[in-house]
């Protein structure tokens, strides 16, 4: 078994996924190499050579490669795969764009947001919305997966000892060309990696009662996310979004204030260690997979939890 | 320009799924179904180009069981033009799917390929990226806009850490996430003109392609239940909770 794990990096950093991945990587077992990809990423190929169980690191550095556009990836990952038996990405928008396209130039059937290793070919991946888990077999000569980050540990960064090796980009699509991002920058941690997430939903009212969270969040030192309706309503940027169709979160407390809990929110966070809810509506669904239930105007009770909650030191 | 929107027919988006008893996948005997709601999306933002003048035909396709019909027709209510149905026993795998629908692209000549992301019961997220490999097209994937210019489309798309404008030479694939539009009800009298629009009856074979599915589903089983736990009445009992009994903060 040789298994190439795709790496992510945001301005020359990497996405903590990565390390996810690396860790499904390594329950299939077998050899694990990891590709870097993208301009100016010798100085994160080099960092990635000393995660633990990493066997080889492969680095391509080309300035088509800036932006990740899932065209410029996909040739050279086909290239490469042909000495792998797996490749795998984390299922973010990255992974689930690319991993697909490459599976095609393969002719391989592509498995997607696996949730746990059964053996080289067989994985457990949700569906429905998580509202039920399949065991599924690949007989593809080379399985193409993506993989769900918070089911698997994170890989340790230390004790690793790879070779880096340099590869060759294969050329850009001209037909597809990056004009700009909008990043919602934050200083806060990363949502899908974060210990403490504070939600807030369509009983926010407003995108300016997000304050009252931000500052729970920040004492807590978390991240701020929302469900679709809160998004939807404009009161917070999409990529804050949890849910079926947004992000997969499982931090250690979650907290959802004013969230209703639909199926498709409960997607994105049922795998939360503890789950706090916070609603007006004692027969909210929410208060079904809630560890503590709070009936309570959220305008009452968020400033006296934030008056309760000393800032994190 | 013709624009082609493959439509799936899933589970409606508000049931709550039961696995079956024998773990063989899940129950779906009586239970309503719908146009999966990305596809529903991918239609609706069809409609608003040729209504702005930039396409002249939507053909919605969909491939799977005689049922899936009534989801053609669906999409032909909302005010699409005509219907390609592929008869198979279920919906194939997103790599089969994708060549159905790359040999429907060819012999239709189509300009642009609207997909939902995702379809919300096998949750893949895949075809739209497969077909555009396969069609060496450039891919619109998650898009929450698209401006239509002399080159081809402005999109842009929703991406983990925030949005993301690409420019993409005309032909394309794109795949819709859910703030691209809000769709349309369909009208009652679009609904009976729907019945006289043209379906078009097609198989795999009919277009060349194997659909034979590579990846076996072993078992189906429900996900752990989470227990509802207790009830506080104030701050300072939740964060003495949190505190001492969860050990969270
Ligand atoms: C295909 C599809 C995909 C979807 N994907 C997602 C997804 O990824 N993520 C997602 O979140 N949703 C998703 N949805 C939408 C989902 O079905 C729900 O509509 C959405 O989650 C509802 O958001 P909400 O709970 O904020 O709003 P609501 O359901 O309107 O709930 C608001 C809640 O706030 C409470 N409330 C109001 N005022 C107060 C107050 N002052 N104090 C305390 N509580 C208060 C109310 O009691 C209510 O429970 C999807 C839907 C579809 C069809
Ligand atoms: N059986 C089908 N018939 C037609 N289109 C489909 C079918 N299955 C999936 N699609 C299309 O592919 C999109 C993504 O589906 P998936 O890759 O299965 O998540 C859907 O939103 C549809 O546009």
């Amino acid at each position: 078994m040789r298994i190439l794990v795709i790496s992510e990096c945001e301005k020359g950093v990497l996405v903590p996924t990565t390390l996810n991945t690396i860790t499904a990587a390594q329950q299939i077992g077998g050899e694990v190499d990891v590709l870097v990809a993208g301009h100016d990423c010798s100085g994160l190929a080099e960092s990635m050579s000393g995660v633990s169980g990493v066997a080889r690191v492969l680095c391509c550095e080309h300035a088509d490669l800036e932006n990740h556009i899932t065209e410029n990836l996909a040739g050279l990952i086909e290239s490469l795969s042909k000495d792998y038996t797996h490749v795998m990405a984390a299922a973010t928008t990255f992974g689930k764009a690319l991993i697909p396209y490459v599976a095609a130039l393969c002719d391989a059937q592509a498995i997607s947001d696996i949730s746990d290793v059964i053996d080289a070919d067989t994985f457990v991946r949700p569906i429905y919305a998580g509202n039920a888990l399949a065991t599924v077999k690949s007989s593809d000569s080379i399985k193409m997966i993506t993989v769900r980050a918070t089911s698997f540990e994170s890989a340790s960064t230390e004790g690793g000892n790879a070779a880096v090796e340099n590869v060759e980009a294969t050329g850009a699509n001209q037909n597809v060309h990056f004009i700009e991002q909008m990043l919602s920058l934050s200083e806060r941690p990363e949502l899908t990696s974060a210990k403490v997430v504070v939600s807030g939903g369509r009983g926010m009212k407003d995108g300016k009662n997000f304050e009252m969270l931000e500052t729970l969040a920040d004492k807590l030192g978390g991240a701020v996310g929302a469900s679709r309706a809160a998004v939807d309503a404009g009161f917070v940027p999409n990529d804050y979004q949890v849910g079926q169709t947004g992000k997969v979160v499982a931090p250690d407390l979650y907290v959802a204030v004013g969230i209703s809990g639909a199926i498709q929110h409960l997607a994105g966070m049922k795998d939360s260690k503890i789950i706090v809810a916070i609603n007006t509506d004692e027969d909210a669904p929410i208060f079904q997979v809630s560890d503590y239930g709070w009936n309570e105007d959220l305008f009452i009770a968020i400033p006296e939890l934030n008056d309760e909650i000393e800032p994190e030191m | 320009m013709k624009i082609l929107v493959p439509v799936k027919r899933v589970i409606d988006a508000n049931i709550r799924v039961r696995v079956k008893d024998d773990h063989s996948g899940v129950e779906t005997a009586n239970i309503k179904m719908a146009i999966n709601p990305f596809c529903e999306i991918a239609v609706e933002e069809a409609l608003r180009l040729k209504e702005a003048g930039n396409a002249e035909e939507i053909i919605v396709a969909s491939v799977g069981p005689a049922k899936c019909v009534e989801t053609i027709r669906n999409g032909l209510a909302m005010g699409a033009d005509r219907g390609i149905h592929v008869l198979c026993d279920a919906s194939p795998e997103p790599l089969a799917l994708a060549k159905i629908l790359k040999q429907i692209v060819e012999r239709e000549s189509a300009g642009l390929v609207l997909l939902g992301k995702q379809s919300i019961d096998d949750d893949n997220n895949q075809t739209g990226q497969m077909l555009a490999a396969l069609l060496g097209w450039p891919l619109g994937s998650y898009i929450s806009s698209i401006a239509v210019n002399d080159g081809g489309f402005e999109i842009i798309r929703e991406i983990d850490s925030g949005l993301e404008k690409l420019q993409l030479t005309a032909p394309a694939v794109m795949t819709a996430d859910l703030r691209l539009n809000e769709p349309r009800y369909a009208s009652l009298p679009n609904i009976m003109q729907a019945k006289r629009k043209p379906i078009e009856e097609l198989t795999p074979d009919d277009l060349g392609v194997d659909i034979t599915p590579r990846v076996q589903t072993l078992e189906v089983h429900e996900p752990p239940v989470r227990k509802a736990g207790v009830m506080v009445s104030g701050a300072s009992e939740l964060v003495d909770k949190l505190k001492n009994e969860a050990k969270v903060i």
